[in-house]
């Protein structure tokens, strides 16, 4: 039930505060960037189109911008077009204080790019290439991409299949100190 | 009949998966194509598990069997697919809980919230008792028809509404929350739950005045944490270079402040309970007449000498503080005893467990921050299984300006390559006859430039000693005061001349691994450091305190004390005109005359050693020189921001990977041991053993320091009897080996038990791997049956539809 109101009503502010990890200001912050999202004759939209949101400035060049899109959009198009749940969903996933759990899971459906609910061999491979760059000079050459693969599957697939499904995913995420602190989006000031 | 394929499906039919999922989740399109095959087929899958489950079993174990005898040709068959699953093979393998797609997600993830949300309930011991199982039975799954899957999701979701509706209020906001579920079903979950609650929000349906002070409290609580988060030091300098140089630099400039406030805790309690007793009532000195020239605030002598600075002033009586300054005699408190509201103030007593109580917090916080540091990082000192944590965890997402991003990206290759070159590296071979001859070499230089540049020290300092008593006997002049700066300036030299030795060594080994390069260099440059203390130490405490009469010294405390000021401040000098002028000469000449494109590297081996050395004489001159801290206060203050400026200037990041948690390890725990232990030995030594001097000092005429502890107790017995029991209690504790002994004994036994526990979750750790690959080996088995099983019903005349596995 997004809403196109210049105010947020009482009551759904508190239950937005309640049930993701935003604070009240930060609420209001994400209602009026969204506001700013939907242009004048959009006005009775309930979803921001995606290229829309992929020109936030935080999003314009995160190299996985289109997958944030995609995973956290509801809608049943699947065009990657975000309600302003969707994007509360988004902020609340990124914040300082969600838990290594939200993080974990989101993180792990961002890298799943062709969405069949594990990280295969090509899900990785793509992984890394988002990672390196664009340019030539940084990317991997095929025989260092292989070796990676492989390495990282050697260390992460506890049970042999050849895919790292969200509990093996999570049990690698767990022993990094830096995980939480790397996946926070916004800043609190922003 | 050993199943070696992998159950990647995109090299499979992505046009089958596409026909799954079309614009539904994969459980819709059960209800469209496959429905009728999908009921036959698991009628069969009913007779396998009900006839041939002890066949199954034994085939798994035979599976079991081969597969682990030919592991190795399984890596390399890994990669051979079957060509084709059927629709039921893939709508199987779709729908397992651990690939969790779609609808199929939703069920599981409010499966789990069951479970939580039950666990809390038996937490808080609620009546009700419903048993759930997060993994759904293959009951659930295509035994009942498909129009019951979204019964059966009803079902769940009405029985997480009544598990949350019977948990407290601050645990269902919390695991709401915490649910990775969107906000749309969130939303509507909440007013399942609260649907007896109309209209009401959580906030507003509790008590107002409860509300308004927990309200109120939530305001103070957070003005306080943005207070102390804009106390933060240097925050915003430290995420510039944290942002431009890496986490390695970063680490340096983290390891500063660590430091200044290790530093300003000393000085805070020196201040407090010491100097500012002492500035209050300063005791009656003979004034003695110096000419004030601005060498004093290098020597520390002069006027300085008989100030708060140091031991001299100090001294040795009780200040009551109802007497006037001026009324103040040695030996005796002022005005009579007797009067009710004085407060008396022992400064012996004072300085003695000032001191302790300074080196026992900053023990007990060092081995502390030590332990947790070492905690975090210990994973990481495993070469393996560093890989997937770089892929998965380094991307910063709170990088969003382009060039930014552009050199994280370069940052991260440069990781990974370097990872992967460091795993192919360690297989190549090692330890030719030549390279052995090399690092031979190169160790003999390094020992023997410390054990010169030691013996060196030893014999300048005894020298300068000499010098010393021949400038005494004549007239002071500011010739003689400079000399007094000669040996710490000679010791800085040796500090700065020999860690670029030691880069000229390493680089002549040239190292395979450069994480071996930093340990050595590291390890060569502490053991520079620990021989020049060592020396120093030696002269101070072995010949000075010693004979202090044959050194021509009335108050060797003061002088010991001067001169750990003097060094400390010249070491500064000298690294203000290194980073001054040698960065940046360096520079120059690396780009004009060697024409390197690049900037030097920030050296920070070598930086932190510095700083720890620093923080050393501070700790030795503790005792001495009760202000010593301030000093390196303002030396660390200055340090940081020269340090930055020249970064930014002269210096780029480097490209070598930095595992940083394992290095603040390293840096704590070079703290901790040699440094710390040093300094709590040279104090304690100094305070158990070596006779004070007459002349100066709160501890004048006593044949030890330690002994104004053991006069107090002394006094308390015979004064305040009902404090008696504390002496005795001292007497058994502290004097008694005994206790010592058992309390060490039961250390040990906790570490002993400690280690055992982790070996027993070791092996645990490992059981339970070895127990999910045959539970993924045991999958994999079942899913190439029920393929085989399609394709001979399918193909029953084919001779394809053998039920073997896709090796060759």
């Amino acid at each position: 039930m997004g809403t196109t109101a210049s105010q947020l009503g009482k009551d759904l502010l508190s239950e937005y505060q309640e049930l993701t990890f935003l604070t009240k200001q930060e609420i209001l912050l994400a209602h009026k960037r969204y506001s700013e999202l939907l242009s004048k004759e959009d006005r009775n939209l309930t979803s921001v189109p995606m290229e829309k949101v992929l020109s936030l400035p935080e999003l314009k060049s995160n190299p996985f911008r289109k997958r944030i899109c995609h995973v956290f959009s509801t809608s049943d198009m699947k065009d990657g077009s975000l309600t302003f749940e969707d994007f509360l969903d988004l902020l609340s996933a990124f914040s300082d204080s969600a838990t290594l759990e939200i993080k974990s899971h989101y993180a792990f459906r961002i890298f799943d790019f062709d969405d069949d609910g594990t990280l295969d061999g090509g899900d990785l491979e793509k992984l890394v290439n988002c990672l390196t760059g664009k340019t030539e000079d940084t990317r991997l050459t095929p025989e260092e991409m292989r070796q990676l693969i492989s390495n990282i599957l050697e260390e992460s697939d506890i049970d042999k299949d050849g895919t790292v499904n969200l509990s093996e995913f999570q049990h690698v995420i767990s022993r990094s100190p830096d995980f939480v602190r790397a996946k926070s989006l916004f800043c609190r000031t922003a | 009949m050993a199943y070696s394929v992998d159950f990647n499906l995109r090299p499979i039919m992505e046009l089958e998966l596409e026909s799954l999922r079309g614009d539904d989740t994969a459980q819709d399109s059960m209800k469209g194509t496959g429905l009728e095959s999908g009921s036959r087929e698991t009628l069969e899958m009913e007779v396998l598990t009900t006839e041939g489950r002890d066949r199954l079993a034994s085939q798994m174990s035979d599976v079991r069997e081969r597969a682990d005898e030919r592991s190795e040709e399984s890596i390399q068959t890994n990669l051979l697919v079957r060509k084709r699953w059927s629709t039921t093979t893939l709508r199987v393998l779709s729908s397992m809980p651990s690939r969790s797609i779609g609808q199929q997600s939703r069920l599981e993830i409010i499966s789990q919230c069951n479970i939580r949300s039950t666990q809390l309930r038996r937490y808080h011991r609620q009546t009700q008792d419903v048993s759930l199982s997060s993994r759904p039975s293959i009951r659930g799954y295509g035994i009942e028809a498909d129009s019951e899957d979204v019964c059966e999701e009803e079902t769940k979701r009405q029985e997480l509404v009544n598990n949350l509706q019977s948990l407290s209020a601050g645990d269902r906001v919390r695991l709401l929350r915490a649910t990775p579920l969107s906000l749309a079903e969130k939303t509507k979950l909440r007013k399942l739950v609260f649907s007896d609650k109309v209209g009401q929000s959580l906030l507003s349906s509790q008590v107002p005045c409860c509300s308004l002070l927990k309200r109120a409290l939530c305001h103070i609580w957070f003005g306080c944490l943005f207070i102390l988060s804009s106390l933060q030091l240097w925050q915003v300098a430290l995420k510039r270079l944290g942002g431009r140089f890496g986490t390695g630099v970063l680490s340096y400039f983290l390891f500063i402040r660590t430091l200044l406030l290790f530093n300003v805790f000393l000085f805070l309690i020196n201040g407090l309970f010491l100097v500012l007793p002492q500035a209050i009532y300063p005791p009656l000195h003979t004034p003695s007449s110096h000419r004030v020239t601005g060498l004093e605030l290098f020597t520390g002598t002069g006027y300085l000498s008989n100030s708060l600075m140091f031991y001299g002033y100090y001294t040795n009586s009780t200040i009551n503080t109802s007497c006037r300054p001026d009324e103040a005699t040695a030996g005796t408190g002022c005005g009579t005893t007797s009067d009710p509201h004085m407060m008396a103030y022992n400064i012996p007593l004072a300085y003695c467990f000032t001191i302790g109580i300074t080196f026992f917090i900053t023990g007990i916080v060092l081995v502390y921050s030590m332990s947790k540091s070492f905690g975090r990082s210990f994973r990481v000192f495993k070469s393996q299984g560093n890989m997937a944590i770089k892929v998965f965890c380094s991307w910063d997402f709170k990088v969003s300006k382009k060039m930014s991003v552009r050199m994280q990206s370069e940052n991260i290759t440069t990781q990974l390559k370097e990872l992967l070159s460091e795993v192919k590296g360690g297989e190549e071979e090692k330890g030719r006859l030549s390279g052995m001859a090399v690092h031979l070499l190169a160790w003999s230089i390094s020992l023997g430039s410390t054990f010169f540049c030691a013996l060196g020290i030893h014999c300048f300092a005894k020298y300068m000693h000499l010098r010393r008593l021949e400038d005494a006997e004549g007239e002071v002049s500011v010739l003689h005061e400079a000399r007094l700066l000669a040996l710490p300036g000679v010791v800085s030299c040796g500090n700065l001349l020999l860690p670029g030795l030691f880069n000229l060594v390493s680089w002549m080994e040239n190292f395979n691994s450069p994480i071996v390069r930093l340990y050595v260099s590291i390890f060569r440059n502490l053991l520079l450091k620990v021989s020049i203390l060592g020396v120093l130490c030696y002269h101070w405490l072995g010949k000075i305190a010693a004979e202090p009469e044959q050194h021509g010294l009335q108050c060797w405390e003061s002088f010991v004390g001067q001169e750990l000021y003097r060094f400390l401040l010249v070491d500064f000098i000298f690294t203000a005109l290194y980073t001054v002028f040698g960065e940046f000469i360096w520079k120059r000449f690396s780009q004009g005359v060697l024409r390197r494109r690049r900037k030097p590297v920030f050296d920070i081996a070598r930086n932190v050693l510095e700083l720890i050395y620093g923080q050393t004489l501070t700790w030795l001159g503790l005792l001495f020189t009760p202000l010593l801290p301030a000093v390196q206060i303002l030396k660390l203050l200055l340090l940081f921001h020269m340090k930055k400026s020249s970064l930014l200037v002269n210096c780029q990041a480097s490209r070598k990977p930095w595992r940083a948690s394992q290095m603040s390890t390293l840096f704590i725990s070079l703290l901790c041991f040699p440094s710390f232990l040093g300094a709590i030995v040279s104090v304690t030594y100094t305070i158990l053993t070596i006779k004070p001097s007459s002349g100066c000092g709160p501890f004048r005429n006593l044949p030890f320091m330690f002994h104004s502890g053991k006069q107090w107790a002394q006094e308390l017995k015979s004064t305040n009897h009902k404090l008696a029991w504390l002496n005795w209690v001292h007497h058994c504790l502290v004097e008694n080996p005994l206790f010592l002994f058992l309390l060490a004994g039961v250390f040990l036994m906790v570490i002993y038990i400690h280690t055992q526990v982790l070996d027993g979750q070791r092996k645990t750790i490992s059981l339970l791997q070895k127990q999910i690959e045959n539970e993924g080996k045991d999958k994999k088995f079942l899913i190439t049956s029920l393929q085989a099983i399609h394709e001979k019903r399918q193909y029953p005349l084919s001779p394809s539809s053998r039920p073997q596995g896709s090796e060759v």
